[in-house]
């Protein structure tokens, strides 16, 4: 792997930049590897990644059906943030924050990883209430995040209405400084290209149609639409196609797949430093540095594996910008679009083993899964490699749903993404 | 936008409608005899086929009635629309066969 530095930017420069290479090999699939990976997302190359570099197991393939970050990873609005209401889920998503921190150095790849804070804007008492509880409840998980006034949230988002007769008042907000946003194609890119770096083999166009077992049930293989490929374990992160895996291998799954749309505007000049969500609405949105603006809200709520939004949601989006940003009510959008998310229950992912024998599960993000890609990918590369799930993935498995233990960030902390 | 055509009130935009998940659940009974397994799945478990979905709806902003949809998950095409009281049509059940 060539590295990416100063000095071979400069050099590839001066020579015209033919001298670069594809970020990553794309040979045809050998016969048989140590471990598959289904799903060619952040998950599933952040899996790859870990199990060769954490683990040195190498002999390894990602079969992606289209192409790399193709799903939602290359689709989402970028947030990473930690600030979870349970123990649990702080633990994981901040383990992952972590590694956002590190994660440009680690891949030498850039991945913008910008901590430019995410807020959350409150607009009546009961918002305070709840804001003040879901704060004191991070806190008690060791995040970082504190309540903000209403002059507080204006300072950092000057576009916003903060009137007191606006149709949303603005009583105040909280916010995680260390939260912000991340290039998603890079992440994508990033770990492929490492993963690849170690041995990995990246295969885009690979779709897995079915699953060859043992006569005991052990999964020992896939077939694909480049033919059977061999395997002792296979993990999947298909995220919104996981019950259709999952239907393959003779199982079901409390997933249920629906369309979340994103917006981007026409390039502005720099209007937002910070990401912010509002709480009446479930509009956010931050600006990249190319100066779009990037706006997300609500799921389209019925069942959907189309990639396109409906507009009756595309509508309450854009309004609540217009009402809520008025300045901003006559800019222009670009483009929508939407991935299909896998959405559970309690809105916390499923993570480690499957009815089916040494077939293990990375998926149940939903809406928020971006963020989690590092601890995600690290955590099953963990059970695959060694057996047993992490510490920080035992509380996420599938068992839960009989138990009943389930862990209900839907309800608790009430945040977009 | 979805155009649903309610049994009562005729043809109505999506936003006047609420979409209430899958149809024809069965509770497992008797209570006591169900395991854990199956109580969770009848509680969190629900058809998420790629393909056509019976789903119930509510005319939420209308007439306030439920009713049955057969409906395509990757076109979004509604294949059938049929009471409460109602069996899956014929045709429907032939294509999610
Ligand atoms: C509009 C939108 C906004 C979002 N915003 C945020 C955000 O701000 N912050 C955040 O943290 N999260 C966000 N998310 C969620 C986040 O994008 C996802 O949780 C995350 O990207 C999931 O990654 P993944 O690798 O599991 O799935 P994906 O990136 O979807 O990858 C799964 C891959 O599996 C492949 N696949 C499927 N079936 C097969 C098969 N049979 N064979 C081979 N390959 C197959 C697919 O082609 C796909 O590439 C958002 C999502 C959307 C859609
Ligand atoms: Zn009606």
């Amino acid at each position: 792997m060539k590295r990416y530095n100063a000095w071979n930017l400069l050099w590839q420069g001066l020579t015209g930049h033919r001298g670069w290479e594809p970020a990553w090999r794309s040979p045809a699939p050998k016969p048989r590897y140590d471990v598959i990976i289904i799903g060619g997302g952040g998950h599933g190359l952040a899996c790859a990644y870990y199990l060769a570099k954490v683990h040195g197991i190498t002999n390894v393939a990602v079969l992606e059906r289209g192409w790399l970050g193709g799903g939602n990873t290359g689709r989402n609005t970028t947030i990473v943030r930690s600030n979870y209401y349970y123990p649990q889920s702080a633990a994981l998503y901040d383990f992952s924050l972590r590694l956002f921190e590190g994660l440009s150095k680690e891949l030498n790849y850039n991945v913008m990883f910008s901590q430019r804070g995410v807020m959350n804007v409150l607009h009546t008492r009961h918002d305070m209430e709840a804001g003040q509880r879901w704060v004191g409840a991070m806190n008690l998980n060791g995040i970082d995040a504190f309540m903000l006034t209403t002059e507080q949230v204006k300072q950092r988002i000057p576009l916003l209405n903060t009137a007191k007769d606006a149709r949303y008042p603005v009583l105040g907000g909280f916010v995680q400084p260390r939260g912000g946003t991340a290039r998603h194609d890079a992440v994508a890119w990033g770990y492929a290209r490492a993963a690849s770096a170690l041995g990995v083999d990246v295969l885009q166009n690979c779709e897995v149609t079915g699953f060859k077992r043992s006569t005991e049930g052990r999964v020992i293989g896939v077939e694909t639409n480049l033919g059977t490929i061999g395997a002792d374990k296979v993990g999947m992160a298909v995220a919104g196609h996981s019950t259709v895996i999952a239907k393959l291998a003779g199982f079901r799954l409390p997933v249920s797949s629906y369309a979340l749309q994103a917006f981007v505007s026409e390039p502005l000049k720099p209007v937002m430093d910070t990401v912010m969500t509002s709480f009446a609405t479930g509009m956010y949105f931050s600006q990249s540095d190319k100066g779009g603006l990037v706006i997300g809200g609500g799921l389209d709520h019925y069942l959907s594996y189309a990639q396109r939004g409906n507009t009756p949601l595309l509508r309450h989006v854009i309004g609540a910008v217009a009402d809520q940003l008025p300045s901003l009510g006559r800019v222009h959008l670009l483009r929508h679009w939407a991935g299909i998310v896998d959405v559970v229950h309690d809105s916390s992912p499923i993570l480690g083993e499957t009815p089916m024998p040494g077939l293990y599960i990375n998926c149940g993000w939903g809406t928020g899964g971006f963020k989690g890609i590092p601890v995600g990918g690290w955590m099953l590369a963990h059970h695959i490699a060694t057996g047993r799930a992490h510490d920080i993935a035992a509380p996420f498995a599938l068992s839960r749903f009989s138990s009943g233990a389930l862990i209900d960030e839907a309800a608790a902390s009430g945040i977009a993404h | 936008m979805l155009l649903l055509h309610c049994p009562w009130c005729g043809p109505r935009d999506e936003p006047e409608f609420v979409c209430g998940g899958q149809s024809h659940m069965v509770r497992p009974e008797p209570w006591h005899a169900v395991d854990e397994a199956t109580w969770g799945h009848y509680l969190f478990t629900r058809d998420n086929p790629k393909g056509v979905h019976l789903e119930r709806w509510h005319h939420a902003h209308g007439c306030r009635q439920w009713f049955n949809v057969a409906r395509h998950t990757v076109t979004h095409e509604i294949l059938a629309i049929y009471r409460m009281d109602e069996p899956v049509p014929n045709a429907v059940a032939g294509a999610r066969a």
